[in-house]
């Protein structure tokens, strides 16, 4: 029943989408200066039936309804009710649903805020829109449908990966995907201000708040993500230069650097197809990420069932945009000379665009290499942490000094008059950043670079924030975003550098003492769970020194549904360190291998994340509140 | 003319990447060793644990059969299956290759001293780049092989009397 109509919800979106284009086509040559209230009227009507298909699909793995292929692959009828919703955005099918879902709502909503903008503009927006919803809509009907059938119908669904259940990676997708599939709209409107030549100020205008809000969600998304590793994949790590993780942040860098080059559209009127060629490969790379995880291709944490036919409509899909974007193109493109003043904010700008491109080549490089050599040579490599870590950390440096010193720097021509001013801050970093080696301890030449730049940049932002509350009107956001990026490295540097870890085997009722640690291996219990059961150790950690006194309890846990062990870290946060403790059993032994891992400032990077994608939020507000 | 080139080459680059991710679809990139059954080694080459000399097909292509055995002192699987491998030691129409995989000099002489040393020839693995060569992704791991160097079976895990009957079996045929 709910398959036909799923189904059913499905066919008709793909024939709305197809009138849509067909009367925006119309509507194109008839000579009026508005919009036909039947688009809006459709528009909406997509979007409606689009959510009550999520919703049809949602309601069949609430009720366990195995007679959907997708919901007896990645469900079961003992999972907790908040797994079995996020369920849905889990697995391949539902979350090409969820992408649908973020297309057409921003199909329509860009529709409705941007009444002010020309006609044909708004229309050739729609209608490239509605190309890629058909795209994606075929895509789920004929390759991967969530509603299709299975007879007979099984008594007990298969699961879902148990590591998946996590609240942190149930509103991992959707956030994500606000950021990913946001990118598309403003995809659609470059290959329209093409079109329809409408370019300049007014169309960095209707894309400014879409682009900042993919930005800022695809951050958070990003963050929920990173701190679902942390204490899920269980080594105390946060980011593993995973092919998927690469995947999320490749966009993330593409709309950094447009958003930052959108303000020099906006106020000088420059780069215009610079903007243009960011704003498609965002969407391009959003599409290249989808095509990595979904079609096998890589290997990685993200694997979702291998589908040679699936990867093939996603590439076939990919060709069809890169090459009509570039035909476009190519077509529209003209050279232009802009004269830039080499100390002026548009350099700063195209500061900010090389670094975001440098590392965007980088990581893309790092995540496609591995294909490269394998269809090319058979030679089956990865490439890990340590290539992105010398190509990437050295420049971080360089990057976040020019971050300082840019957002100070006048349009068209600046002068360097706080040129002391500049030195007196790098002389506070260099103090602050030697009073933590005397305290403390040292570290290498490059952590000291990295701390000494992220100071500088938290100093210089502070104070442009002191300088500026005395005015009214002036750019919070920026500073917001700014100044906990600057903590971020910070803290990630500090972390990387004050971590203590410890790796021993231990057996039940013996003691482990090391540096001022001692670690007791106190009991251990077997719980049951609806759906699992749980290996639970109990551990007390000691340091006089500290007058620390703490129990963790790391699990081993033994799921049915499918049939899996994971380990569980066990972990104390706190503000200025976590403690952090994982176990596992090793075969034939009364031994546990225990991993012991002091790691300082967690909490403080995910904050300075969650700032960071505020400063992104506040941005939007404000661009509102201008406009009223 | 300039510009034409340009244009040409951003296609031909685009082209080239679609291609390759074409290709590499087809490809698949689960590492498996499962295909290793019925194959036929080539380009053996592992460094002798006694000597500079290398173990290479010709020493394997002697015997009638040759089971290669991956092991290590620290892993403790590998003392189970022990006894079977001593007890193929006795066959007359197999050879046993062991490979030493990451372990210390010492340590695995000492293991050997301790269990007894099954083994016809010994290979020696520090860093365990050759053996990924040869499909394994963990140890204890056995391939069985006929003169013609051809898989016959691939034991994963530690030999157990099952597959001690097996490998009886098939090499007296």
């Amino acid at each position: 029943m709910l398959s036909n109509l799923g189904n059913l919800i499905l066919f008709i979106s793909a024939f709305i989408s197809l009138s849509i284009i067909y009367i925006s086509f119309v509507n194109l040559n008839d000579g009026k200066t508005v919009l036909r209230k039947k688009i809006y009227q459709l528009c909406l009507f997509q979007s409606t039936l689009i959510i009550l298909s999520f919703f049809v699909l949602v309601s069949a793995f609430i009720t366990s309804d195995f007679s959907l292929m997708t919901v007896y692959q990645n469900s079961h009828t003992l999972k907790p009710l908040l797994y079995k919703i996020s369920g849905t955005w889990g697995n391949h099918e539902g979350s090409l649903l969820l992408w649908l879902i973020i297309l057409t709502i921003f199909s329509f909503l860009f529709l409705v805020y941007n009444k002010d903008h020309p006609k044909n503009y708004r229309l050739y927006t729609l209608i490239t829109q509605n190309f890629l919803i058909i795209g994606f809509l075929f895509f789920l009907i004929f390759n991967s449908n969530p509603f299709s059938f299975l007879s007979p119908i099984p008594k007990e669904g298969l699961g879902l990966n148990p590591i998946l259940q996590d609240p942190a990676l149930a509103i991992h997708p959707p956030l994500l995907y606000v950021g990913f599939v946001g990118s598309s709209i403003y995809f659609s409107a470059a290959i329209s201000s093409m079109l329809s030549n409408y370019s300049g100020k007014p169309f960095a205008l209707s894309i400014k708040n879409w682009v900042l809000i993919s930005w800022s969600f695809q951050t958070i998304g990003i963050l929920a993500g990173s701190i679902w590793a942390y204490y899920e994949l269980g080594w105390g790590g946060f980011w593993f230069w995973d092919p998927v993780e690469n995947a999320s942040l490749l966009p993330w860098f593409a709309m950094t650097a447009l958003f930052h080059s959108l303000i020099a559209l906006e106020k000088r009127n420059l780069f215009y197809f610079w903007v243009i060629i960011l704003c498609i490969i965002t969407f391009i790379l959003s599409v290249t990420g989808t095509f990595l995880v979904r079609s096998g291709i890589l290997n990685s944490v993200h694997t979702f069932a291998n589908d040679p036919s699936r990867g093939l409509y996603i590439l076939l899909f990919l060709c069809f945009l890169i090459f009509t974007s570039i035909f476009i193109l190519f077509k529209k493109f003209q050279t232009n000379n802009y004269k830039i003043n080499s100390n002026s904010k548009e350099t700063f700008v195209l500061i900010n665009n090389w670094f975001m491109i440098f590392y965007l080549v980088t990581v893309l490089l790092g995540t496609i290499y591995p294909i490269f050599t394998e269809v090319l040579t058979s030679q089956k490599i990865s490439v890990g942490p340590p290539f992105y870590n010398t190509v990437i950390i050295p420049l971080v440096v360089l990057f976040l000094i020019f971050m300082s010193i840019g957002p100070n720097v006048k349009w068209i021509r600046d002068n360097f008059k706080n040129l002391n001013l500049l030195l007196k801050i790098l002389a506070a970093s260099l103090i602050i950043n030697f009073l933590i080696i005397y305290f403390f301890k040292s570290y290498s030449l490059l952590s000291n670079f990295i701390i000494i730049s992220s100071i500088f940049l938290i100093i210089s932002t502070f104070l442009d924030l002191y300088k500026y509350s005395k005015k009214k009107l002036f750019n919070l956001s920026r500073l917001v975003s700014h100044l906990a990026f600057g903590f971020m490295i910070l803290f990630i540097g500090l972390n990387y550098n004050f971590s203590f870890e410890k790796d021993f085997n231990l057996k039940l009722g013996d003691k482990k003492k090391f540096a001022d640690y001692t670690i007791e291996f106190e009991n251990i219990n077997l719980e049951e769970f609806k759906n699992y059961k749980s290996v639970v150790g109990k551990f007390n950690i000691k340091n006089y020194s500290k007058n620390l006194n703490l129990v963790l309890s790391p699990e081993i846990r033994i799921y049915e549904n499918p049939s899996t062990l994971t380990y569980e870290a066990s972990i104390r946060s706190g503000l200025l360190k976590d403690y952090y403790i994982t176990m596992s059993n090793i075969d034939r032994s009364e031994f546990y291998n225990i991993k012991f891992q002091k790691k300082p400032f967690m909490m403080w990077i995910w904050i300075s994340v969650i700032f960071v994608s505020i400063g992104g939020f506040m941005r939007i507000f404000r661009n509102e509140k201008k406009i009223n | 003319m300039k510009k034409k080139l340009i244009k040409t080459s951003i296609i031909i680059f685009f082209l080239f990447i679609t291609i390759v991710f074409f290709v590499g679809l087809n490809k698949s990139s689960i590492y498996d060793t499962k295909d290793l059954v019925g194959q036929r080694l080539n380009n053996i080459s592992l460094d002798n644990f006694n000597s500079d000399l290398k173990i290479t097909e010709q020493d394997l292509k002697k015997n009638n059969y040759s089971l290669i055995n991956f092991w290590a002192s620290w892993c403790a699987p590998c003392r189970d299956e022990h006894s079977f491998l001593l007890k193929l030691n006795n066959q007359n129409n197999i050879s046993l290759l062991g490979v030493n995989f990451k372990d210390k000099k010492d340590n695995a002489l000492k293991f050997l001293e301790e269990l007894g040393n099954p083994y016809d020839s010994l290979a020696r693995d520090e860093f365990g780049k050759n053996s990924v060569h040869l499909g394994i992704y963990g140890i204890p791991e056995s391939i069985l092989i006929n003169k013609d160097l051809v898989v016959i079976k691939k034991f994963i895990g530690p030999i157990t009397e099952k597959d001690f009957d097996y490998i009886i079996k098939t090499i007296k045929r």
